[in-house]
């Protein structure tokens, strides 16, 4: 074997061969350990609670919308049987009121939706039917932007989303629950 | 012809791998970066609805979880198939909901106590007794901000 020269040895290289390997591994922890979460939700806000009986209040019935539903997971919209799927555009019809009809409401800042369940509903029905009832409020209040401004609700200022969200307020009522169905 | 021929002996292509760990590099730092590591493990089945009006949740320095639905199977021994409030990694009794948020809001700045908010995982199946129970303890409680938890639903 020849003696190499000094000047050949200098070149020190670090085998980086292996670098992929162990990336590799750093990769498959993460990919196992990776939940890519649900972050989003319904958001509501609840009211405080008081030890008190709520106060008799006198409303006129033409405002108020009241939806039940039962432990079937079957809904009684104002004291018919209804499908979910018609609840969003009667829910807007209500509240606006177009026709100026005698059993809607009078104005959308005196509309409130009254909504009771039983302890045996499912959680899935409830969460379809308060995503219904916020999404009849959010759409209506896109056409109120985009009648008023030209711009969808989003991207208008807060002053302006203010405004709009006055004008049409979001109020729905939660009863406490019915005790009738069995729970699972 | 031979022009074809004579390249046969010297021809050993290789692929070049050198760039390969900069590809796994890339991979990683995207995984990194969306990866969250589960504080709690999951006790409960969690199959949560799916919904189309969502909001975001902020912070997740200001959110507080808990998780409701038929215990996994195998806690299914000890604690029966109805379903049952997670707090963090426990099991839990609406009872211990107030000392679980005191917890949770003490490691928050006091500024910031206000905008805490609760997200209820909740499995599509459960009924509604047991959400109800929650709520009304939250409203006791004083934490009036809350999140249901649901997947992006496209129609």
């Amino acid at each position: 074997m020849p003696k190499k020269r000094a000047k050949d040895r200098m070149k020190p290289e670090v085998n980086a061969g292996s670098m992929a390997d162990i990336a590799f591994l750093l990769l498959i922890f993460f990919l196992v350990t990776t939940t890519i979460d649900v972050d989003k939700g319904v958001y509501v806000k609840l009211p405080p609670w008081s030890n008190e009986p709520p106060p008799e209040m006198r409303l006129n019935s033409r405002n108020v919308y009241s939806i039940l539903v039962n432990a079937n997971n079957e809904l009684l919209v104002r004291g018919e049987p209804k499908d979910i799927k018609n609840l969003r555009e009667d829910t807007k019809e209500f509240i606006m009121n177009p026709r100026r009809l005698e059993n809607m409401s009078q104005d959308p800042t005196k509309a409130i939706i009254s909504f009771k369940n039983d302890r045996g509903t499912n959680y899935k029905t409830y969460l379809a039917i308060y995503n219904e009832l916020k999404a009849a409020y959010n759409e209506l209040r896109e056409e109120e932007a985009q009648k008023k401004y030209g711009k969808s609700f989003e991207f208008l200022d807060k002053v302006d989303q203010k405004e709009i969200r006055s004008r049409i307020p979001l109020v729905i009522s939660e009863a406490e629950p019915t005790n009738f169905g069995e729970e699972n | 012809m031979a022009k074809f021929t004579k390249k046969r002996g010297k021809a050993n292509p290789e692929v070049s791998t050198a760039s390969l760990p900069d590809i796994i590099f890339m991979l990683l730092f995207f995984f990194m970066v969306v990866t969250v590591l589960r504080d709690a493990e999951l006790k409960v089945s969690n199959n949560v609805p799916s919904a189309t009006e969502l909001t975001k949740l902020e912070k997740k320095s200001l959110v507080n979880f808990m998780y409701m639905g038929k215990p996994m199977i195998n806690y299914q021994s000890t604690y029966g198939t109805k379903p049952r409030l997670q707090l963090g990694d426990k099991f839990a009794n609406i009872s211990d909901i107030p000392l679980f948020l005191e917890k949770h809001r003490s490691t928050v700045q006091e500024v910031q106590r206000p905008g805490i908010s609760t997200s209820l995982r909740v499995d599509g199946d459960v009924t509604m007794g047991i959400v109800s129970d929650v709520k009304t303890q939250l409203r006791k409680s004083g934490q009036l901000k809350v999140n249901y938890s649901a997947k992006k639903r496209v129609d």
